[in-house]
């Protein structure tokens, strides 16, 4: 399952409204960020070598958003929902193993 | 109109506005007192000590906390009402824009004091037309009669549209200044203003909500539409409310722009608030001198009442703006506002502004005589002088 939050996610109705009378008439908040998705923000994307992980998940942990998790093999993966693509993973790296990526939109 | 026995107070503008606050059923007052609204907040303090009003009264330490405290308040959906001036208006400003933002109807009376400094407590509207985008409606009074009834009819538009509402009156000719109110009893105003149904509500536990969150590039842009709807749907709200409350209680507030002997003016005078009680004193002498003048007060600043202007402003030739308040490095504000409305329209008077009564400065029923000799001459000559007239000033 690719998300931080598993099933929760899943079955979240993600709000995205395509005209203006689909918003709320006031500034209200209509759920938190499992429906509201912060990945549209980037730029660039993390992108993961695992032939080259060592699993020490220094990412995992400087990872502010957090949008790294660990899976069930023990490789990190990036939940593209909610990385805003801010590259301290890649930074921290100790092995190289997480490159940035341009992101065409 | 239904048959009701009015009750008659000598009441200064400012208890007028106190008294509307208590008829209304107003649930949460903040306010922090300075000259002149202070008379407002101290009359509401004294109708809870006598037991006369059930309102949560916040005290706090500046009208920017006033602000805050009443946009908390009417986020959980109560009825909030503030009062304040000038200095405290400006202080109040940042806050000013979340309340509209957030939608929350909050009925306040600014006492209309001028901008310090040099340091003043006189009448000038430059504090209140600071305000212009912040979201805020503006209904200007003219006299204690039209503060009553513009609180009451404030909050009905207010949360009709979901948008937030000043009610402005002059610095002690209206704030200090007592003379006879026709109040209305409970009963009836109830009937008038129904508990407020809340768009949202922050008491609403089963539907927890966060109010004013961050919006993106990607959203941010539809709330703005919705609240610039929210004005052209209130100028109907407006109409609406001001008709019923004539049918009901015998004033008609229907007209955004209070016009008279518009039909065969050469020109008419427009302004807002208690100056165009001198106005309409000085275009009943005018007339029966045989001067063919016009009167044009503008009630509601906010919406702009755009359609009535171009009615006015198709059947005369001049129109003479009033303004107690200035734009430094441009006009009266309440000038520019008027010539911006027109210019796609067609209609084209001449339009003069008179810079009048800043500070205080007394502004009597001989000044708009001498206002009308200069405006008959632009008019007969077609040709305008000068744009801006400083009238006052000592040369």
């Amino acid at each position: 399952m690719n998300t931080l939050f598993g099933k929760a996610k899943e079955e979240a109705r993600v709000i995205s409204p395509k005209s203006v009378d689909e918003y709320p008439e006031a500034p209200i908040t209509l759920g938190t960020t499992l429906v509201n998705f912060t990945g549209d923000w980037r730029t660039f994307m993390p992108v993961i070598d695992e032939s080259k992980c060592v699993k020490c998940y220094i990412c995992w942990k400087f990872c502010p958003e957090p949008a790294i998790y660990i899976k069930e093999d023990g490789f990190v993966a990036i939940d593209y929902d909610y990385c805003k693509g801010c590259g301290i993973c890649a930074n921290e790296c100790p092995t190289k193993a997480i490159t940035m990526v341009r992101e065409e939109k | 109109m239904v048959e009701y026995k009015p009750i008659k107070k000598v009441v200064s503008g400012n208890y007028a506005a106190a008294y509307a606050v208590l008829h209304a059923r107003v649930q949460v007052v903040a306010a922090y007192p300075i000259t002149p609204q202070t008379s407002i907040i101290e009359k509401i303090a004294e109708f809870i000590a006598n037991g006369e009003a059930d309102i949560q009264y916040i005290p706090v330490e500046s009208e920017h906390s006033a602000m805050a405290a009443c946009i908390g308040a009417s986020a959980t959906g109560a009825r909030v009402f503030t009062a304040t001036s000038a200095q405290g208006l400006a202080l109040m400003h940042e806050m000013l824009h979340w309340a509209a933002g957030a939608r929350l109807p909050i009925v306040m009376v600014d006492v209309n004091r001028a901008m310090a400094p040099p340091w003043s407590v006189w009448d000038d509207q430059t504090d209140s037309l600071s305000q212009r985008d912040t979201g805020w409606m503006q209904f200007y009074a003219e006299n204690n009669q039209e503060v009553y009834d513009g609180v009451l009819m404030a909050f009905k538009v207010a949360e009709t549209v979901n948008v937030p509402a000043m009610v402005v009156e002059s610095a002690f000719i209206l704030s200090h200044t007592y003379e006879i109110v026709n109040m209305i009893p409970q009963e009836l105003v109830d009937e008038f203003l129904p508990p407020r149904k809340p768009l949202y509500s922050l008491a609403d536990f089963e539907n927890p909500i966060a109010v004013g969150a961050l919006a993106t590039p990607a959203d941010y842009y539809e709330f703005r539409y919705k609240l610039a709807r929210a004005h052209e749907e209130a100028k109907k709200v407006i109409k609406d409310v001001g008709r019923e409350f004539g049918e009901r209680f015998g004033r008609d507030y229907s007209e955004m722009i209070e016009k008279a002997y518009i039909d065969d003016a050469d020109f008419v005078f427009m302004g807002m608030g208690s100056l165009m009680g001198t106005v309409k004193e000085a275009v009943e002498l005018l007339r029966k001198q045989g001067y063919k003048v016009g009167y044009a007060k503008v009630r509601w600043f906010r919406p702009f009442p755009r359609e009535e202007l171009l009615e006015i402003a198709e059947s005369v030739k001049g129109i003479a703006v009033l303004d107690r308040n200035f734009s430094f490095g441009q006009e009266g504000i309440l000038f520019t506002e008027a010539k911006g409305a027109l210019y796609n329209n067609g209609a084209r008077p001449i339009m003069k502004n008179y810079i009048v009564g800043l500070g205080g400065r007394d502004f009597t029923v001989s000044d708009v005589k001498a206002i009308a000799e200069d405006m008959k001459k632009v008019i007969e000559s077609g040709k305008l002088d000068r744009e801006v007239e400083w009238y006052h000033l000592k040369r």
